[in-house]
């Protein structure tokens, strides 16, 4: 539990600007495939999780800091991946 | 429809090197970056070496929003309840021009792309390039932000992912091999605190790596860079490590695990987090570079994959500066001719040979197999451990002779495997 309140007040630090479309989706009827379970662990913002069903579910894109680590984890076969549109998306101050 | 001589996508490192090297030549050169403004996008682990892009951007970076020079350099073994620490500092490294910095991207960037706009370059940012244009086989533009855009030559210098170069077929999707998963914190601190804590007189600036439990061995490890006025703090591992590993942590709880170690903790203590941020980073050295020009088309930097970790120093930042300046060369030379055929514009390619570029890949074309040995990561950090333990224990009773102690450790079979190690670290 604390840890997600962790996450969740970490990405609370970052700015973020509304993305329209989901740039990250599961694609259909793939949901079970086993190369997704690894975004699981790997997702730094934490967005991909499992179901009861053994179904691995990304509920949001909101969050997402566009590091690009589920591409390469679970490979496009299982995930549609862009970035978001230009002027959206996280926008690091730092950096 | 818009006609450019050159379509640059990405305003990190390479792509704002090259527009830099093509400022005052003439060519009509057009800058195209997804975030709200250069660096919105891009993060780094720590440093920038100055001696090898020195030459190549003269002057430039002196009056540079760097952070602070680095004069203390140390690496940690990390055990699982103590840790080892080596630390390499002097007045040397204070000697002028200092050798690194740590730098912070979105202020280095935002000042690099401003240099570069004052020397006449067009940058628009907002602008996603979402697909390329090609004719007979040439690629001849862009679709960005829904406008098709006309260029002699682009330059994809979109990052570590390069879906522009995965769509010219010059490369395709990376094996998580290849790659490793960057994951900070920006602690903001007092400059005062930070120099008291490391030891650091005025600006000068302390770079730590961490290697062993931090990752629970897998290939990767912890860094920590000083910058003016706050620390970056991460940690890198492999992505095939941890997918491979049903049993591995997760990446936030890792990282707050390294956080809350001994050694970490004090340093961080008081300071509060004000970016949270990650990144894929490339890996694969040598033998994972893609192609880096097709017809009408070159690739620089992190889109290239040209990011190297030798173990003690983990480099990209300068690779990226460099190839967007040789890539921008091979442009001049090319609009000379007026040719941008995969011929002509294999000029690059011979500019990174040259160039200590890929002479540092091919160079080091042997060690990310040699640094993602899981000996280093988690059998020598507990050996090294434990005999320092051994050395420094006193007991109750008499204290234990000194060599049999350490022979207790370093069994024939030991110091065997050890030789094999030594074998493959020699081809570094």
């Amino acid at each position: 539990m604390s840890e997600k309140m962790d996450l969740k007040a970490k990405l609370g630090l970052d700015v973020f600007k509304p993305v329209g479309q989901p740039h990250i989706k599961i694609r259909p009827s793939m949901e079970k495939d086993s190369r997704l379970k690894p975004a699981i662990r790997l997702c730094p913002s934490g967005l991909y999780s499992e179901n009861e069903n053994g179904e691995v579910v990304l509920a949001t894109v909101d969050g997402c800091i566009e590091c690009g680590t589920c591409r390469i984890a679970c490979g496009t076969e299982v995930l549609e991946w862009n970035y978001p549109e230009g002027g959206t998306g996280v926008q690091f101050r730092f950096g | 429809m818009d006609k450019f001589d050159v379509i640059i996508a990405g305003a990190g490192l390479a792509g704002l090197g090259a527009a830099y090297t093509l400022a005052g030549s003439g060519l009509e050169v057009l800058v195209l970056e997804r975030g709200d403004y250069p660096g919105a996008k891009n993060i780094t682990g720590g440093r920038l070496y100055m001696n090898p892009v020195r030459d190549l951007f003269p002057g430039l970076f002196e009056k540079a929003p760097l952070e602070r020079f680095i004069t203390h350099e140390g690496i940690t073994l990390m055990a699982k309840e103590r840790s080892v620490t080596l630390d390499y500092s002097g007045s040397e490294l204070r000697r002028e021009p200092p050798q690194s910095y740590s730098v912070l991207r979105v202020k280095f960037d935002r000042w690099l792309a401003g240099q570069v706009e004052e020397k006449g370059i067009m940058l628009l940012p907002k602008t996603r390039v979402e697909d390329i244009i090609r004719n007979n086989g040439q690629i001849t533009g862009v679709v960005a932000g829904g406008d098709e855009l006309r260029a002699d030559v682009v330059i994809a210098c979109d990052g570590v992912l390069s879906l522009i170069s995965e769509k010219a077929g010059l490369r395709s999707p990376g094996s998580a091999h290849d790659f490793a998963i960057g994951i900070k914190e920006v602690i903001s601190m007092d400059s005062g605190v930070i120099n008291d804590r490391f030891n650091l007189q005025g600006n000068e600036g302390a770079a730590r790596l961490f290697v062993g439990e931090v990752t629970r061995g897998k290939f990767g490890g912890g860094f920590l860079y000083t910058n003016r006025e706050s620390l970056s703090l991460g940690l890198v591992i492999g992505i095939h490590d941890v997918a491979g590993d049903k049993t591995a942590m997760k990446l936030p709880v890792l990282l707050e695990e390294f956080k809350e170690r001994p050694e970490i903790a004090p340093l961080i203590k008081g300071g509060s987090t004000v970016e949270y941020s990650a990144h894929v980073i490339p890996e694969g050295g040598f033998k994972a570079l893609g192609s880096l020009y097709g017809s009408g088309i070159l690739v620089a930097g992190d889109a290239a994959g040209l990011a190297l970790n030798i173990g003690f120093t983990v480099r990209g930042m300068e690779y990226a500066l460099a190839s967007g300046c040789y890539a921008a060369r091979t442009v001049l030379e090319a609009k000379k001719k007026g040719d941008f055929s995969t011929d002509t514009l294999s000029v690059y390619k011979r500019l990174l040979d040259e160039s200590f570029v890929l002479k540092d890949f091919s160079n080091f074309r042997k060690t990310p197999a040699v640094v993602s040995n899981p000996r280093f990561l988690s059998h020598y950090p507990e050996l090294v451990g434990n005999l320092m333990k051994d050395i420094y224990a006193v007991p109750a009773g008499p204290k234990e002779r000194i060599y049999p102690t350490l022979r207790k450790y370093l069994t024939l079979g030991e110091l065997w495997a050890e030789l094999k190690d030594l074998r493959e670290v020699m081809k570094i």
